[in-house]
């Protein structure tokens, strides 16, 4: 066997990435909400960087078909949107970026660590008990 | 009924980050480089790993992965050489992920010295999983034009390494190689950058070098 197939049905898979990322934050609701006895999910907050390749808009429509048949079939999607961030390794100073390049305003600088604005974080969940 | 909020910060892609670790964790121990390589289709992948290979086999043990929405033909053309390679098809996804790698883990042969992976081509989805690799390949072709750096900016400042290939077509095509080089360097100031043709040769041996040069880092920095 040198040929591996993955599939929708079996794998979660699916065609827009960000399909598969709410396929990952419905694993993680669930096991939320067996965990604190939630009947109902009313609300999900995620944090979504800029920068996390991530299309917001497709997000919201990937949560809008996964949500069906599930215990957030009412849910309301909160998503935050972080820009990028980040420090100067020359001189330490910190922006937020407003385009690409990443340059340090203060020295001009390249050399750059970026500290915010790469995740795709959930962050809270709101529910009926 | 009463309401309640619970906060979570979970990452989505943890699951994926955590078997990225171990799989990097994994192959490093086994004196192996992983080499992730991501573009667009057709900008010469498949055709870069056979010329790395014909450099490389059998001297030196190297295995190759290969990512693809549909059919075998690229592990095919890899194998034709004696070189073992694997095929993984996605069925429709846009990327390959860190659990894929996983279940191909005990079939790596225990010389091996270079794993690449070939993702599938696409220049946006592939950048945002880790697949436990110690080294992430860029690709861009000449025909394709000289903007995608600026059009595609994750994948090249998650890259370590730029390699501009079909560099034989210079001569037939309008495009800016120093301008590519100095807006891909805008980006990402570390990068590598290396300029092959897969027809002609040119440039595979100085990546070839650098690959060494690689393996040879991380295996001290793991020792």
């Amino acid at each position: 066997m040198w040929t591996i197939s993955f599939s929708k049905e079996n794998d979660g898979l699916n065609p827009m990435h960000e399909l598969s990322l709410v396929a990952s934050l419905f694993e993680i609701l669930e096991a939320q909400r067996k965990k604190e006895g939630f009947k109902k999910i009313t609300a999900v907050r995620l944090r979504c960087g800029t920068f996390s390749g991530v299309v917001p808009e497709c997000l919201e429509t990937a949560f809008e078909i996964y949500k069906k048949e599930t215990h957030a079939s009412e849910a309301r999607l909160i998503l935050e949107v972080v820009p990028v961030k980040f420090r100067c390794r020359r001189c330490g100073h910190e922006e937020t970026a407003q385009d690409l390049p990443f340059i340090c305003s203060v020295c001009q600088e390249q050399d750059i660590e970026i500290l915010d604005g790469t995740e795709l974080t959930l962050v809270s969940i709101e529910a009926e008990i | 009924m009463s309401r309640k909020e619970i906060t979570v910060l979970e990452d989505l892609l943890s699951s994926n980050k955590k078997i990225a670790r171990e799989i990097r964790e994994h192959l490093t121990s086994r004196g192996i480089l992983t080499v992730n390589l991501l573009s667009s289709p057709g900008s010469g992948k498949t055709s870069l790993l056979e010329r790395i290979a014909e450099i490389l086999w059998p001297e030196h043990r190297l295995a190759v992965i290969e990512g693809d929405i549909e059919t075998d033909l690229d592990a095919s053309r890899i194998k034709a050489r004696g070189v073992p390679a694997w095929q993984i098809t996605t069925g429709g996804a846009c990327h390959l992920e860190a659990r894929m790698i996983a279940r191909l883990l005990a079939e790596i042969p225990e010389e091996t010295e270079f794993l690449f992976i070939e993702n599938v081509g696409n220049l946006v989805c592939p950048a945002a999983y880790d697949l436990g690799e110690n080294l992430r390949l860029v690709l861009l072709s000449i025909p394709e034009g000289e903007d995608k750096p600026l059009k595609y900016p994750k994948a090249f400042l998650t890259a370590h390494c730029l390699v501009i290939t079909k560099i034989d077509l210079l001569p037939h095509i309008p495009f800016d190689l120093e301008k590519t080089k100095r807006e891909a360097r805008k980006i990402n100031p570390q990068l590598a950058i290396f300029t092959t043709s897969a027809r002609t040769g040119e440039g595979i041996r100085e990546l070839v070098d650098y690959l060494f040069q690689q393996r040879e880092r991380w295996l001290k920095s793991h020792a």
